[in-house]
């Protein structure tokens, strides 16, 4: 009896060695002799196959599967297994998202960008979701027309983006340095553009832009908007005011031109409602002539400067040259046009606001008097012919 | 067939039948129509700009080609009226100061006003309200007399405002710096004034009011009828009677196709000059 329940128990020794301690430590192949079917779905329907030969090309294809399913000790596993913890290895970047736009995600955090976790390359490669040339189409997969953006109400900015110049340049050229979604917003610690945090905060916005462009950073920082932002005045323009944050344009373009003008007029109203009084802005108005004056023609576009600095290009002793950019040969009394004349202000411009009133009231004057008289003459021909062709016995005219 | 034979006399009656009489030269009709097919080109380009940011303006540049082609166009037509005009005015000066042709600056058939076009228009606002019998026009009555100096008066403001625009550098070599502010000022209020006068007040009291209705094409032909002179121009018509001159103006009908042709150019002016006319003011009081 003790010989057999010896043998029976070195038996059954051997069996739990057998059998199990493959469980205790099981290799990534075991795992595939299941998964790598790809027709594999758990009970949901969602594919739970792994492309073996993908996987081991991945970044993490050195490691073992249950390195990151972590609570799978033993075959069978259950059903449902826990959610791999990324944070176990990528800790920083878990932080990061934690406190992120991103954090309150119902989906998996890091696969909705980073894509299939078992195919997750570095940026550097260009199969990685998060390549450069890559991540507008990551992002816009929620933040385009039709993704998260429409049903949270968010803009659609990946239409924007793409068609501007920081798109055109990523995707037409493959400009890797092209500006994409994360260079400005980040990546895994993306904040609102409300928090004073965020890279996209307004007064943060100069130096976001800076990062690439940093000649026109530090002249932005020289000229009054600069200015007025770095001592927290919050209404002064920043890059994104005047050139938008996504649909960005080329300036030259006639579209940007023509866009621009009501920009600058959305803070300076009066300067924008005497501006469109005068020719400048009636040729600009129509299109097709984008060469006409737009504010910063004369005033410079990002060190903007008052007329007392004598640096800026609207400074009396610089206007013959500004002005000459268009207007060759204008002279020291050409100069003294006013591009922002107003003709209801008698005080600034008495000739003007006199000139202005002389021709309305010679056009009212005029006109109503010839009214009245057409107006009656026409009442009196036609009551004369009436009573004329009654005489005669015809029909009335 | 008495339907035949009726309708017949009846054609005579219109158009075959009865005397015409010469009103204006050729050179003066092609005058005119230089000045309106140039002042509806001027109009229809230059109300685009008054009121660019008016629903229309944007769309009917790009029509055109932009605001470099209404511009080209503005300022050919502007050329072309500047050079009718200063034919005018050499004629003007040959005819009186070379010639020395009597009564171009005064007498009955002078365009400059005088005491009888105070009296008409007098007369004419009281026999419009029934307080006295229509006025005895000559010539040239008080209205067309306006008309002509409006016109006149408007192309010098308007020339010069407009060439002290498209050649500013120029002008400020001797106009102060406001000035070049005050020309737009000068040439959008007298243009609108213009294009409002002709579109309503010259098309009404020249062509649709009952006497002229649809249009009085003495313009286009320089004939008119007897009936027309005696009524329209009743002293003009009584002194060439007493001075035994009638048979002197007595000229030929227009022939038919001339006188559809000017029809057909004339309703094509009124038409465009209504539409600027409707624009103009849709765009003024919204």
């Amino acid at each position: 009896m003790k010989t057999v329940s010896s043998f029976t128990l070195l038996i059954a020794a051997a069996a739990f060695l057998f059998y199990a301690t493959p469980g205790v430590a099981q290799s990534s192949s075991e795992c595939l002799t299941c998964h790598a079917d790809a027709s594999m779905q758990d009970a949901a329907g969602h594919s739970i196959a792994v492309d073996e030969s993908k996987f081991h090309s991945s970044i993490h294809g050195s490691l073992e599967c249950v390195n990151c399913h972590a609570t799978i000790k033993s075959y069978p596993h259950p059903d449902k297994v826990t959610l791999v913890k990324c944070e176990t290895c990528h800790a920083d970047e878990a932080a990061g998202l934690a406190t992120s736009v991103h954090s309150s995600s119902a989906d998996h955090p890091c696969t909705s960008c980073h894509g299939n976790a078992h195919t997750i390359f570095p940026k550097s490669d260009s199969r990685s979701a998060v390549y450069p040339l890559n991540v507008p189409r990551t992002c816009g997969a929620c933040h385009g027309t039709d993704g998260m953006a429409k049903k949270h109400g968010l803009d659609s900015v990946y239409p924007s983006y793409i068609d501007s110049i920081h798109g055109f340049a990523l995707s037409k050229e493959g400009l890797l340095v092209a500006a994409n979604c994360q260079s400005c917003h980040g990546s895994h610690k993306i904040l609102s553009r409300k928090n004073p945090l965020s890279p996209t905060y307004k007064s943060n916005i100069p130096q976001t832009c800076g990062t690439c462009h940093a000649g026109i950073t530090a002249n932005y920082e020289s000229g009054v908007h600069g200015k007025a932002v770095a001592a927290g005045k919050l209404n002064a323009p920043v890059c994104s005011d005047c050139h938008t944050a996504h649909a960005i344009l080329q300036p030259t373009e006639s579209a940007f031109r023509t866009q621009s003008t009501p920009i600058c007029g959305s803070c300076h109203k009066e300067k924008f409602s005497t501006y469109r009084d005068t020719f400048h802005s009636q040729l600009g108005a129509l299109g097709g002539y984008v060469e006409t004056a737009r504010c910063w023609d004369c005033h410079g576009a990002h060190d903007v400067l008052p007329p007392s600095d004598p640096n800026s290009p609207i400074a009396p002793a610089n206007l013959i040259k500004t002005c000459s950019r268009c207007h060759a040969g204008a002279n020291a009394s050409f100069v003294q046009y006013q591009p922002h004349a107003n003709a209801h202000n008698r005080k600034l411009n008495p000739a003007l606001y006199f000139i202005r009133l002389f021709m309305n009231l010679l056009l009212a004057s005029v006109l109503t008097f010839f009214m009245i008289h057409t107006i009656l003459w026409l009442i009196r021909s036609r009551y004369d012919q009436v009573k004329r062709k009654s005489a005669e016995g015809g029909k009335n005219a | 067939m008495p339907d035949l034979e009726q309708e017949a006399r009846e054609t005579l009656q219109h158009g075959g039948k009865g005397r015409f009489f010469m009103r204006f030269t050729r050179a003066q009709r092609t005058l005119h129509a230089v000045l309106f097919s140039t002042f509806l080109g001027l109009a229809a380009t230059g109300l685009p700009l008054r009121f660019s940011q008016s629903f229309w303006a944007r769309r009917f540049a790009s029509t055109f080609g932009g605001f470099g082609a209404i511009l080209f166009f503005h300022k050919l037509c502007a050329v072309v009226l500047t050079l009718a005009f200063l034919v005018h005015v050499k004629d003007l000066f040959t005819r009186s100061v070379i010639h020395r042709e009597k009564g171009i600056f005064w007498g009955p058939s002078s365009m400059v006003a005088n005491w009888k076009d105070v009296k008409d228009l007098i007369g004419h606002l009281r026999w419009f309200v029934g307080l006295g019998p229509k006025p005895r026009f000559g010539r040239y009555a008080y209205w067309e007399k306006f008309d002509y100096w409006a016109v006149f008066w408007g192309m010098i403001v308007i020339g010069f405002s407009g060439y002290a625009m498209w050649f500013a550098p120029f002008f400020a070599m001797f106009l102060p710096g406001w000035a070049l502010n005050a020309v737009l000022v000068i040439h959008s209020e007298e243009g609108l004034l213009a294009i409002l006068f002709i579109f309503s007040i010259h098309f009404v009291n020249t062509h649709l009011r009952p006497d002229s209705f649809p249009m009085d094409m003495v313009v286009f032909t320089g004939v008119e009828s007897e009936e027309e002179f005696k009524t329209k121009r009743p002293e003009e018509y009584a002194k060439l009677a007493k001075q035994g001159k009638l048979e002197s103006r007595v000229a030929e009908a227009p022939a038919l196709w001339f006188t559809n042709f000017s029809k057909a150019v004339g309703f094509i002016a009124i038409f465009i000059g209504l539409t600027l006319l409707v624009l103009t003011l849709s765009a003024y009081f919204s």
